[in-house]
């Protein structure tokens, strides 16, 4: 065998640990401790928490695209949008009579806007089963047919990611308009049960938290799977030498669209587990700037680590709750202020940084005594 | 390159066009290639045949074409007119790089181009003769490679001890023999070496030679260089180029004897 790395590393193992803490904690404080103890963990903030490891999951497939293969996607969130309305519509099915206008089929907003009957893409998002395989194959396809046609076209760099931005862009300026059939500016909310739970109950969104956490841990390992392959190795290759792969046989649009892909369909996990946690999707998740703000969680984190991008989107989004609700003008300010600074003072982020500092010395330890230069094969050459 | 080009759908049928009937028996023929970069003529009617298992050292002052000729033979640049035809049956005109390199052509390049964040052993892996899709590579074979293997090859260009590196690490003349090593790795019918002794020292050089003339026992070999001395001790025939097109053909003492050889590289 090659010096295989493990599925599991240091830091994976590290990180998985600390996710199944914190999935067994939240739960245990918020349903094991009584209302009126000092311990008791409030259930709004399970379900931000819940938000939180949603944010994770999508830094996560941005790092995959991102950290290994170079494609700097500043629209990975209208995956995460894309899964957000697979769920949505299902959610908006399961109100069924209990809507406002009490009409058993149609949501509310299409009784508003005249609809006379349900339109042929909301068919089949009754059942749960079909909308969570909605919810991997939209994003999955759109990356699929948008991901094949740019990296066929060699289109890289700057330009690949002025057009994800692009295409993120036009989804939410489409997604506005009423006649999408998808609720227009109010977007999909109201929403009352999930698999027949009630949406709101306290046991429902402990649920839900643990789901995303557990989703979070599935997409870590798919994505270490990935990367560790040959499969990983080729990636990495492309980002460093793209043209160098081609020389040697290998399609690099083939290797990109798949990872590309891959990454799609966990941001529409993710978008459709953080759905009925904050209770609405609207085309604001479209927003260029939501895209853009992924990327900073990324870089925050430690590009190219998997496990650095997840806590970046933990922290920043943490820091975005403490400072909004502090000083709710502040924010943007505080956002940009802390992108210059990874960029300036960390620039692998805060997991690079670490390993840096912390592996890097046991790496080197492992090099040769310093080199002979090539005597086999002068040995060789004589034979 | 131009849009057109980018577009173009990889070609189908790069396994070899079945039926087709074999039109001249040398490995690599090569007839009246003609290539343009905005107006400036880089191969003006340029035709070389390579036999199987031959090696061929490309000699010719800067600008004669010999890295546009590659350029054509690999697919990064498609010649304007002319025939260009790997083992007397696939047109390379037709086929893009990846197509290219699977029906065993190999190529290092001029500034020696590793994966420098991979492993020195990685490198190898990667370049690894074997199914390429991306499949493949995620579940496949490459993922059980045999360390032997890839030691054996790393042994031969005398990187063995150097393995677990990053690429980045090696000096300039290792990386030129790394990629030597990737080229033996992806056992090509036909290497293409652009420079391979460029920054070396007298003894690297030495024995870059002594292994390019191991290899080309099994392997047909086309050496663009420079260095003189270097292409002597190739021992193989020369082919000098001169402003796209083929100036003189033989044997190292007949080309550099030649005049018009002398005057192109003297000067007028």
């Amino acid at each position: 065998m090659t010096s295989r790395t493990a599925l599991i590393d240091t830091k994976g193992w590290i990180f998985l640990a600390a996710l199944a803490v914190f999935c067994l904690a939240v739960p245990l404080l918020n349903l094991g401790v009584a209302e009126g103890s000092g311990l008791h963990l409030p259930t709004y903030l399970v379900s931000l928490f819940g938000k939180y490891l949603a944010f994770a999951l999508l830094a996560l497939s941005l790092d995959l695209v991102w950290g290994y293969c170079g494609i700097l996607s500043l629209g990975h969130g209208a995956f995460f949008g894309l899964g957000g309305y697979a769920m949505g519509m299902y959610l908006m099915r399961q109100i069924g009579p209990r809507g406002v206008y009490g009409n058993p089929v149609l949501p509310d907003f299409m009784v508003f806007l005249n609809y006379k009957e349900l339109p042929w893409y909301w068919l089949g998002f009754d059942n749960f089963a079909f909308a969570a395989l909605m919810v991997l194959a939209v994003p999955g396809l759109l990356a699929f047919v948008f991901g094949w046609l740019a990296f066929r076209s060699r289109v890289t760099g700057v330009y690949l990611s002025i057009i994800t931005q692009a295409m993120t862009f036009a989804l939410m300026l489409a997604f506005f308009r009423n006649d999408m059939g998808l609720g227009g500016n109010n977007g999909l909310t109201d929403f009352k049960d999930i698999l027949g739970f009630p949406v709101q109950a306290q046991g429902t969104r402990v649920a839900l938290f643990v789901a995303t956490g557990i989703a979070l841990a599935l997409g870590y390992l798919v994505a270490r799977f990935m990367t560790v392959s040959a499969y990983g190795k080729i990636l990495i290759a492309v980002r460093d030498a793209e043209p160098r792969t081609r020389f040697l046989g290998y399609r690099p649009e083939h290797y990109k669209t798949l990872a590309f892909t891959v990454s799609a369909m966990m941001a529409g996990v993710a978008g459709a587990l953080y759905v009925p946690q904050v209770g609405i999707i609207n085309p604001g998740e479209f927003a260029p700037t939501n895209s853009i703000e992924a990327v900073i969680w990324v870089a925050v984190g430690g590009r190219g680590t998997l496990v650095g991008a997840a806590l970046g989107a933990v922290i920043v989004n943490y820091a975005k709750t403490v400072l909004t609700g502090a000083m709710p003008d502040a924010w943007l300010f505080a956002l940009g202020a802390l992108f210059v600074v990874v960029t300036l003072f960390l620039p692998k982020g805060i997991v690079g940084s670490l390993i840096e500092r912390f592996g890097g010395r046991r790496a080197r330890a492992k090099l040769p005594p310093e080199p002979a230069i090539a005597p086999k094969l002068a040995e060789e050459g004589q034979g | 390159m131009s849009d057109a080009d980018l577009l173009e759908p990889p070609a189908a049928d790069f396994a070899g066009p079945a039926g087709k009937r074999r039109v001249t028996d040398a490995l690599l023929y090569l007839d009246d290639l003609k290539v343009t970069f905005d107006g400036y003529r880089a191969l003006r009617g340029l035709s070389l045949t390579l036999d199987r298992g031959e090696m061929r050292a490309i000699i010719g002052p800067n600008g004669a074409g010999k890295t546009t000729m590659m350029d054509c033979i690999t697919g990064k640049t498609r010649p304007d007119t002319g025939t260009a035809l790997f083992d007397g049956v696939h047109d390379l005109r037709r086929l893009d790089e990846p197509a290219i390199a699977d029906l065993g052509i190999g190529r290092k390049f001029q500034k020696p181009t590793v994966f420098e964040s991979h492993t020195v052993a990685d490198n190898i892996l990667l370049a690894l003769k074997g199914p390429r899709s991306g499949l493949a590579s995620l579940f496949g074979w490459r993922n059980r490679v045999e360390a032997e293997r890839i030691d054996a090859l790393l042994a031969k260009v005398g990187l063995l001890a150097h393995r677990a590196r990053p690429a980045a690490d090696l000096s300039h003349g290792q990386k030129q023999w790394l990629e030597i090593g990737m080229l033996l790795a992806q056992d090509p019918k036909l290497l293409l070496v652009d420079e391979p002794v460029a920054g070396m020292t007298d003894a690297e050089t030495a024995q870059t030679a002594t292994l390019l003339r191991e290899i080309a026992r099994d392997h047909a070999v086309i050496v663009v260089e420079h260095d003189m001395h270097f292409v002597r001790a190739l021992q193989c025939r020369v082919t000098c180029l001169h402003e796209g097109a083929v100036l003189a053909e033989g044997s190292i003492d007949a080309v550099s004897a030649d005049p018009k050889v002398v005057e192109v590289y003297l000067g007028r």
